[in-house]
Formats: C-alpha cells, structure tokens, sequence
C-alpha cells in the first residue's frame, strides 16, 4: 500500500472533524455519551468510556473556535 | 575566475551561504566598487568576501588594500552579526519543537552496546534481567544499560530497510527511484501510525507509565532488525529462507517485546509474574499483548511485496 504523509495528514484531519462535529444534544446524550453523564466516581478507576468521552469532548472543546467562523453553519445557540 | 576561490575558500564559503556576493568584472568606478576584481590579480584570495577566519591569510599578502577598507570591515561585521543572529533563531525555534537534548540520551550509544542489542533482538530467550537501571532518578544512557531504548537502531535500521527494499526491488527488475521516496513514506507512515494508536490506547487504559513518545518510536522501529534479515535471508537462498527468517525474528521481537514493555506497563505485581485479580491488570495485559502482537503483523506487511 503506497500511504504518503500527506494521506496520514488529510486522514488525521478528517478523523479530528469527525470527532469535532458530534453534536451534543441530538446525538451524545441519547446514546449516554454526553458532558452530564461522565462524573464518575473519585477513585483512580476512570474506565475506558469515561476517558473517550473526556477526550472527544476535549476535542470538540479545542476545534469549537475555529469551527464557528469557518463552517459558518448555523450552530445550536443552546449549546453553550 | 572563480576556480582560485573555490580552491582556497570552499570552507569558508559553505559556512556563511548568505555572504555571497557576486563579483562581476569591472563593474562601476573604483570608488564605490567593494570588492576588487581578482581574476586579473593572480593567486590572490578573494578577500572580498572573506570572513574573519581568513584574516592571517591574507596579511600575508602585500598590496592587497582591500581590508582596510572600512566599508568592508562593516559589511563583514555586519554579514557575520546577521548569520549568528540566524543560527541563534533556528536553534531557539527548533528546540521548542523537537527536544534536541533529550534526543541526545537516545543516541549515547557505542559498539558494544549495539551489538548486544542487536543480539538480544534476534534472541531474547537467554537474557533474564530486562530491567531498566537508573542513577538517582534518571535511566542510565543506553551506552550503560543494554536494556535502555535508544533511537539509533530504530534509524539505522529504517535507512538500511529502504536500502534493502530497493535493492529486492532491483534483483527483480522492478526497480525506479520514485519507489524508493514511496517505499520510505510508506514505512514511515506505518511507523507514525503504530505509534499514535499506541498512544491513544495507553492514555484510555490511564496506564501510569514512564514510557514517553521517543520510548514507543524506539521501540516499534526495533522491528525493523528483524525485517531486514528476513529480506536478506530471502534475497539470498529464497522464498522458503525468507519464511523461515521472518517466523523466527517474529517470534523473537515477540517476546522481546512482552518482555519489556511488562516492566513498564503492568502494576509491579503482575510484572513479577503473579497472577493478579482484577479488570485494570487484566486490560494491561491484553494491550501489552496487542502491541507485541501488531510488531509481527507489521513486519509481514511490510515485507512481503517484496519478496517473489
């Protein structure tokens, strides 16, 4: 397979879109994913779920600047 | 012309690119012109453009009056204030970037030190101590240590792979140097991958571990010993070498990595070889498992479009 850097690159960006665009009400919450539900116990225990869901809403956090002014979709004002 | 100044000057030259100045015979009157024309003047350095280290050349030739021109004093001065400030720049920039002094560590190493190693990635079945030492906090360098990582292997070893790729692809006529750029980024690729997953599986299963991210490019470009054999060893006596070649440093880099990455990975318990109860061990073991386990997978794919 001739994989170029430039391949990994144009993957690596559509993978973090990917995880960027999941919106939160309609689709995270419903399947138990969402910001509310990943306060879990203190113990040094996090479990796999909980770590996923802290980083895609990391993510999600660091791409939303500049998500906002280049799609220029109209984005959920409660979403906040 | 210009033959006189490469002779005698290519040192200097190739040290300050950016004090080049181009020497057009005769060009305007004397008194603006900077740097003599010395294609007439015989074997004369081209002072002109000149650094300082030339200095004692040149005092021993007479009736050369270009240095006690102040405008070039100025221009030197000012050209080799301008190519420090430059270097000052990339080395401030480059260091923010790619840890220079760490990566020193990696490449502490010396003969005796590879050639274990080398040993001990093709036969790992008779060493016992896979522990890492340290001095007060700090691993050892790896020249010390035959357990340490170190990155000149993992380099070599992808330099030499490339090689021997274009060299598989020769005997069999196959051969253009573009593939040699696309066999190189396609490892290379492989290489970023295997190491960004194995990252992100270690940051889910929260493992506390002191592998950083040069650790794990070290250790998945050990591999790359074993392909190599595996592809001379087909080279040389066939198909049925290749096979056998690779199985063996398959099962080898296996157990080489169990072997090492159980010190680092797994709690202190388990790493003895205690059967330990629990979910978190037992995800530890698996990803250990699966990382050692990727190092065949990959050392096949990599290798076997090679050999006809």
């Amino acid at each position: 397979m001739a994989f170029t850097l430039y391949s990994l690159i144009q993957a690596a960006i559509l993978c973090i879109n990917a995880v960027a665009v999941l919106h939160e009400e309609r689709f995270l919450s419903k399947i138990g994913w969402g910001v509310d539900q990943s306060v879990g116990g203190f113990g040094d225990e996090p479990g796999i779920k909980v770590q996923l869901m802290n980083l895609i809403r990391s993510v999600r956090t660091v791409m939303r600047g500049g998500k906002f002014k280049f799609t220029g979709k109209h984005k959920d004002r409660n979403e906040n | 012309m210009d033959f006189t100044a490469t002779q005698s000057g290519f040192r200097q030259r190739k040290l300050q690119p950016s004090m080049r100045l181009r020497n057009s015979p005769g060009d305007g009157p004397d008194g603006s012109q900077l740097f003599e024309d010395t294609s007439r003047a015989g074997p004369g350095p081209q002072a002109g453009y000149r650094n300082q280290q030339a200095g004692p050349q040149t005092a021993g030739f007479s009736g050369q009056t270009l240095l006690s021109e102040p405008m070039s004093n100025l221009a030197m001065a000012y050209g080799s204030s301008l190519a420090s400030q430059g270097r000052e720049m990339v080395d401030k920039n480059l260091d923010r970037f790619i840890p220079i002094s760490k990566l020193k560590y990696y490449f502490a190493v010396d003969t005796v030190y590879v050639g274990k190693k080398l040993g001990l990635l093709v036969f790992p079945y008779m060493h016992e101590n896979w522990e890492v030492s340290y001095q007060q906090d700090t691993p050892v360098a790896p020249r010390f240590d035959v357990n340490a990582p170190d990155l000149y292997i993992p380099t070599m070893g992808f330099i030499t792979y490339i090689l021997v790729a274009g060299l598989a692809l020769g005997t069999q006529s196959r051969f253009s140097p573009e593939l040699l750029g696309v066999q190189a980024s396609s490892a290379l690729v492989w290489l970023i991958m295997e190491v960004l997953v194995v990252l992100l599986s270690l940051y889910l299963v929260t493992v506390n571990t002191d592998l950083t991210t040069i650790d794990l490019l070290a250790f998945a470009g050990y591999k790359y010993v074993g392909m190599i054999v595996g592809l001379v060893a087909g080279l040389l006596f066939g198909k049925p070498a290749y096979y056998l070649s690779l199985l063996w440093c398959c099962a080898a880099i296996f157990v080489f990595m169990i072997r090492t990455l159980r010190l680092k990975l797994l709690s202190e318990a388990a790493a003895e070889g205690k059967l330990v109860r629990g979910a978190r061990n037992q995800l530890r073991m698996y990803l250990t498992m699966a990382i050692a386990a990727a190092q065949p997978i990959f050392m096949y794919w990599l290798t076997f479009h090679l050999v006809r």
